[in-house]
């Protein structure tokens, strides 16, 4: 990290974020990453007599299926068979919420890369020269790609949601200030480096295993059944790890296991399903697109009274989480700030997109990008800047969201003054405002980005998970839960808190694979909750295992078990160490018959919420902070350069110092590619045109900021949190959307002719058009 | 037979040459560590080291090899990650990535980690920006980068102050296991220079043709020429440059002569793909795919290159590149030739060039427009003028109009603005996933403008121009 010269406070603090990383547990996967050894599911060794298979999708985004002919493709020497609809013993259907999407088209196809048949075949590369030979005619019909149009013609996905909180229609009455405008910000491909996969092989029986690179194993394993028309049990899924996820697999990783299983049913044979990058970018859903309107009142003090937005969602042809999705931006569509009177609503549209699905920040950064938007036009049109706007409205304790919830332990004010504190943002605002004073070619702009974000599935039902311990009797201990590593580090979470709560070495734990016969019925790795859910659920497990260790050891010493402590792989009696080791208890406890197993049921307390009125108390938890951003604008070329990101994020306290700022840098470059290069475009047959990694860029090592500071800010935590120390996957992700505005106000600084646009991405196209259009 | 060594394992394979190197060390030899996360070069998961023994002296460098026939792998010393393992502990890279949490999913790091240890086994300056153009075209969507960025100052914290980095020195500091040693003793070994080479398509780096048809090269004969001498070379003789078609990008970027002449050679070199694709690519290559925005091609437009072809006779024509190109995608060649060498005048005191490129991202991506110019400026006056532009025509477009209106004009902004008219005259941009035809027609322009205050920094800035404009 660069040290600043003259701020002290901040060198204080860097210089403990550094101290703190080095002291910090390294991801306990690292050691087989950088070796190659970690076997994600194309890794796994296959069985002898494997077959690959390859997707048949549509061609056409909307029509009917005219006629198919499979001939020639079954004809190629190499390919075992073709499998349709027809195939399906069971229900052709996978919609996780609503049941409108089939597993492969049936008479209609709905969106262009929607799955037609599976193509088996002794190689992946006979089955896609068998593809080729696939000769299909659909009659066109009519194709929407954007949500206004599905809007105007009333394609909708499930009836719209709305919240609302106080007058807001006579609040508006009462404004000095009123606004209005629309707003759009794209969808965003996952783009996690390993491609939708799983392997399927047959068991006993008719019993199928199936290893799939999924977030949700028992969506895949009940959706397997559905399909098959067999009961669960007879289905395994085991997730060894993925090569990231970010959402994309929450969902859309089902399908592609159950076409796996499916052919192995069939074929009594193991089946191997991996999307190469073009199938998986064409067929997949992303991030959803949304079209919003706006209306924001303001009094002269800048207090916002009155906000109204609705948000169009482009849900794509079929619901998938869509509708879960849609209800998140009504829960985030005022980010860090109290508004009294607030209307908001979400109509997700039908389209002829693939489904959008899930994405890191699930809905919340879309709904947060609008209010921001409706704060820069507002600050625009009266002249002063966003940032006072911003602050003069920041969430306060017992400040009421617009779903009913009080907000406790509030930290919005806290993130924000730190932050202006620690990294002096009045000095940094000069510094821009001299800058843009004596340069013409180059323009710098700042922007401020609170962000507010709940911590929860909104599902209330959704909030739970089970970990189950076994101690083997040398005393090593294996862990499985419902969690699913991905890259987050949940795993090194999991054998840190045994590894605590034991007090044993690390390497005497071992985090098995994610496995629906270990771990059943279990809720996806989402919502940033995945350490807090399973973490709480392994904290019971392995704190019910020290109890009934702790009256074995006062048997075996004899003393009370109040008094006894297990530390440094050791009994202690009080807080000295007795004759009797960790191994030897084990020993103990096993000749005493006592189980070494436990298996913990966590639920998250306190919440609920009613969907019939649209309030309750969602959220165990909200996690807080603020994001300065600084860019540099080549007016010569429209191209830019972020210089710094200051964030003040509230950890609580972390408990992995090291994986926690890894997520927070990654969200925050994810944010950053969503509102810059990364842009997704369809044509108006609903053809992906961003369909590669050459069409399709992500931010690379050269286009993340130049300087990227996180403080923490102190707090107490939140004992909802597992060891208080706050969920982290999501929220920083939306410190992105900084990015935006910060380019906006560097527009403006060369061409006072701009006319604010909220239209993101910002790509170097927009930025270049913005500071040449009068 | 291919023969090569993989890791510390000789290979001789009857598999067909041009079946991608990836699939042949993953699905064959079971390397899993090598990942697939493209097959277009575009991601880096895949990265592998290729060593060459030229003199005695083994040279690694950096590839992709989802976009490489197995065939080219012959005579070579093949590292994947496997390769690079230490027993029972980590190498230097590793270590380096592992300290500083710079892998999540862990899906892309052993591409980053054959591709920094192939930054330590470069015969090249260890400066931490080189560290980075080592890494340039690997992609993580986990991290965000700031962790591998401190990954990468730690191996060059390492490395300083070695002046070369012997083979020797890198087994005893960690950077690689001991076999490598025993390498270039094996390579001389291995007998047969050449493969016999099937009648087929003609494949060079293969960078761009196994984007656009893997399937299909893997399953006809192809005709590598990558090692053909005769292809090879770069020389310079009374100030004209010649440069055989299988000279990589990378051979430009490290070729003294031409920094000299060029010296903003690598920072424009730079704006093309990434290194493990520069390692690769082929001029011969980037000038037949005839990509209207081929950055090589609009390069060597402006530098009013000559190409020489030749027949399967062994006979020789030379033809202009401005008049090589018919319209898209086709060009004067015929199927029984082949490009043989480019050649150009070097530019000199009096004259200047210039590089511009603008894309979604800046580096390992395509660009919406890019353009070079090349000027000779006698007394204020352009006495030789050569404009080129991509990505507003069907193809690489040199500028016949706009080159021939500035030469024997003034130095003048009226010149510059008047010249920049002409310019709108001749491109025709259209509208596509690069952008809108405005945007492009907006962007030629200031691309225009932006040679002018490069190259005459005291002359011109960007108000002069966008005042009158």
């Amino acid at each position: 990290m660069h040290k600043n010269k003259s701020n002290k406070i901040l060198n204080t603090k860097l210089d403990a974020v550094s101290l703190s990383l080095k002291q910090s547990i390294k991801n306990l996967d690292s050691y087989t990453h950088v070796r190659g050894e970690s076997l994600y599911v194309d890794d796994v060794n296959i069985r002898q007599g494997t077959f690959h298979a390859v997707v048949f999708d549509s061609p056409k985004a909307h029509g009917k299926i005219k006629h198919i002919d499979y001939s020639k493709a079954e004809a190629l020497e190499g390919v075992e068979r073709i499998f349709t609809y027809k195939d399906v013993p069971g229900e052709n259907e996978i919609g996780g919420i609503i049941p409108d999407e089939p597993l492969f088209a049936e008479h209609d196809v709905h969106f262009w890369g929607m799955p037609i048949a599976l193509i088996v075949a002794e190689s992946e590369f006979i089955a896609r020269k068998a593809r080729g030979l696939i000769e299909i005619e659909i009659e066109d019909l009519p194709v929407i790609t954007t949500a206004k149009e599905a809007k105007a013609k009333g394609s909708f996905i499930n009836a719209p949601r709305s919240f609302s909180l106080g007058d807001t229609e006579k609040a508006f009455t009462d404004c000095d200030y009123v606004f209005e405008g629309e707003t759009f910000s794209n969808g965003q491909e996952h783009l996690y480096i390993e491609a939708q996969g799983a392997y399927a092989e047959p068991l006993e029986n008719g019993n199928i295993k199936v290893t799939s690179s999924t977030q949700g194993p028992t969506s895949v394993q009940k959706t397997i059944a559905q399909v098959l028309g067999i009961a669960m049990h007879k289905i395994e899924v085991d997730v060894t790890r993925l090569g990231g996820g970010f959402g994309g697999k929450e969902d859309q990783a089902t399908p592609w296991a159950v076409m796996a299983a499916l052919a192995t049913h069939h074929l009594n044979q193991s089946v191997k399903l991996i999307l190469n990058r073009h199938d998986d970018l064409r067929m997949t859903g992303k991030r959803h697109p949304y079209e919003s309107t706006y209306k924001i009142g303001l009094s002269k003090d800048l207090k916002i009274l009155a906000y109204q937005t609705e948000f169009l969602q482009n849900s794509g042809a079929a619901a998938d989480l869509s509708p879960a999705i849609a209800e998140r931006t009504l829960f985030h569509a005022t980010n860090s700030y109290y508004v009294p009177n607030v209307t908001t609503k979400v109509l997700s549209c039908k389209t002829n997109l693939p489904p959008n699905t899930a994405f890191r920040g699930f809905g919340g950064p879309q709904g947060m990008f609008v209010i921001e938007s409706a704060i820069a036009k507002a600050a625009s049109e009266i002249g002063v800047s966003a940032r006072q706007i911003q602050e003069a409205n920041l969430l306060d304790e017992n400040d009421t969201f617009s779903y009913g919830q009080i907000a406790k332990k509030v930290e919005a004010k806290n993130t924000w003054h730190s932050a202006k504190n620690i990294f002096n943002s009045e000095a940094l605002e000069q510094e821009v405002a001299d800058f843009n004073k004596n340069n013409t070619a180059f323009k710098k702009g700042l922007s401020f980005m609170p962000i507010t974000f709940g911590i929860s599935f909104t599902n209330t039902p959704m909030n739970h998970a089970r970990a189950l311990v076994h101690i083997y009797l040398d005393g090593s201990v294996g862990i499985s839960t419902a969690a699913v590593e991905m890259g987050q580090g949940v795993n090194t979470k999991m054998m840190q808190i045994a590894a605590d709560v034991f007090s044993i070495p690390i390497d005497k734990i071992k985090i098995e694979t994610t496995n629906t016969t270990r771990v059943a019925n279990t809720s996806p790795s989402a919502a940033s909750s995945t350490a807090d859910l399973n973490g709480k659920a392994t904290l019971m497990a392995c704190n019910a295992l020290v109890e009934r260790l702790k009256l074995v050891a006062s048997e075996d010493l004899n003393v009370s078990e109040k008094d006894i402590n297990l530390k440094d792989e050791s009994v202690f009696i009080n807080d000295k160490p007795s004759e009797l080791s960790w191994t030897e208890l084990i020993s103990s406890a096993m000749l005493k018959r006592v189980a070494l197993t436990e298996n913990a049921h966590y639920a998250t307390p306190e919440i609920h919420f009613d969907k019939t009125k649209e309030k309750g108390h969602p959220f165990a938890y909200h996690v807080y902070g603020t994001a300065i951003t600084t860019v540099t604008v080549d007016c010569t070329r429209g191209t830019y350069e972020f210089d710094s990101v200051k964030i003040v994020h509230d950890y609580g306290k972390s408990m992995s110092e090291g994986i926690d700022l890894g997520q927070v840098e990654g969200a925050l470059i994810q944010g950053i590619g969503w509102m810059t290069m990364e842009e997704i475009a369809y044509n108006d047959e609903g053809k992906l045109l961003s369909n590669a990694l050459s069409t399709y860029k992500i931010p690379d090592i050269f286009s993340v900021p130049k300087s990227v500071e996180v403080i923490p800010v102190e707090t107490e935590g939140n004992d909802m949190a597992i060891l208080k120390s706050k969920a982290v996957g999501e929220p920083p992700l939306m410190y992105g959307i900084g990015a935006y505005f910060a380019l906006q106000n560097a527009i403006k600084a060369f061409n006072s002719n701009y006319d604010l646009e909220f239209h993101a991405p910002m790509t170097p196209e927009k930025v270049l058009m913005g500071l040449y259009n009068n | 037979m291919i023969t090569f060594i993989l890791n510390n394992k000789i290979i001789k394979t009857s598999e067909h040459s041009g079946m991608t190197l990836l699939d042949f060390v993953r699905y064959q030899q079971r390397l899993t560590g090598t990942k697939i996360g493209c097959r277009e070069g575009d991601c880096g998961a895949c990265t592998l080291l290729v060593g060459t023994l030229t003199n005695d002296i083994i040279e690694y460098q950096s590839i992709t090899s989802c976009i490489s026939p197995l065939g080219n792998a012959h005579g070579k010393h093949i590292v994947t990650v496997e390769g690079t393992n230490l027993k029972n502990k980590l190498t230097t890279a590793q270590e380096a990535m592992r300290a500083n949490y710079a892998t999540q999913c862990g899906f892309c790091t052993p591409g980053f980690v054959v591709a920094l240890t192939g930054f330590a086994l470069l015969n090249s300056e260890n400066n931490y920006n080189n560290a980075i153009d080592a890494i340039s075209g690997n992609i993580c969507r986990c991290t965000g980068y700031k962790a591998i960025e401190k990954a990468a100052h730690q191996v060059v914290e390492k490395l300083e102050h070695q002046e070369k980095t012997s083979l020797k020195w890198l087994i005893d500091n960690e950077f690689i296991p001991e076999y490598f040693e025993t390498i270039p003793q094996r390579l001389k070994d291995i007998e047969g220079r050449y493969l016999n080479q099937p009648k087929g398509k003609y494949v060079s780096g293969g960078t761009d043709l196994y984007v656009q048809k893997a399937d299909h090269l893997a399953d006809n004969d192809v005709h590598l020429i990558a090692e053909k001498d005769y292809l090879k070379g770069i020389t310079i003789e009374n100030g004209i440059c010649m440069i055989g078609t299988n000279t990589t990008v990378s051979d430009l970027w490290n070729h003294k002569a031409l920094n000299h002449s060029l010296p903003n050679l690598k920072k424009h070199l730079k704006l093309v793909s990434s290194e493990q694709i520069r390692n690769m690519a082929s001029l011969g290559g980037n000038l037949v795919n005839a990509s209207p925005i081929g950055d090589m091609t609009i390069f060597l437009l402006a530098l009013n290159s000559d190409i020489t072809i030749l027949n399967s006779k062994q006979q020789e024509r030379t033809v202009a590149l401005k008049n090589f190109y018919q319209g898209y995608k086709t060009y004067d060649l015929k199927s029984d030739e082949l490009l043989k060498e480019i050649s150009f005048k070097l530019p000199t005191k009096a004259s200047s060039f210039n590089f511009e490129k603008v894309c979604k991202r800046t580096h390992l991506d395509i660009a919406s427009v890019n353009s070079a110019v090349h000027f000779s400026v006698e007394n204020e006056t352009f006495s030789e003028a050569h404009v080129s532009i991509g990505g507003v025509a069907a193809i690489p477009k040199y500028l016949h109009n706009t080159s021939t209106f500035l030469t024997g004009k003034p130095l003048t902004l009226e010149t510059i603005l008047d010249a920049s008219n002409q310019l709108q005259k001749e491109i025709t941009p259209i509208s596509d996933v690069r952008g809108t035809s405005d945007y492009k027609r907006l962007l030629a322009r200031q691309l225009f403008f932006a040679h002018f205050t490069e190259l005459f920094p005291n002359n011109f800035t960007l108000n002069d121009f966008i005042q009158h404009a």
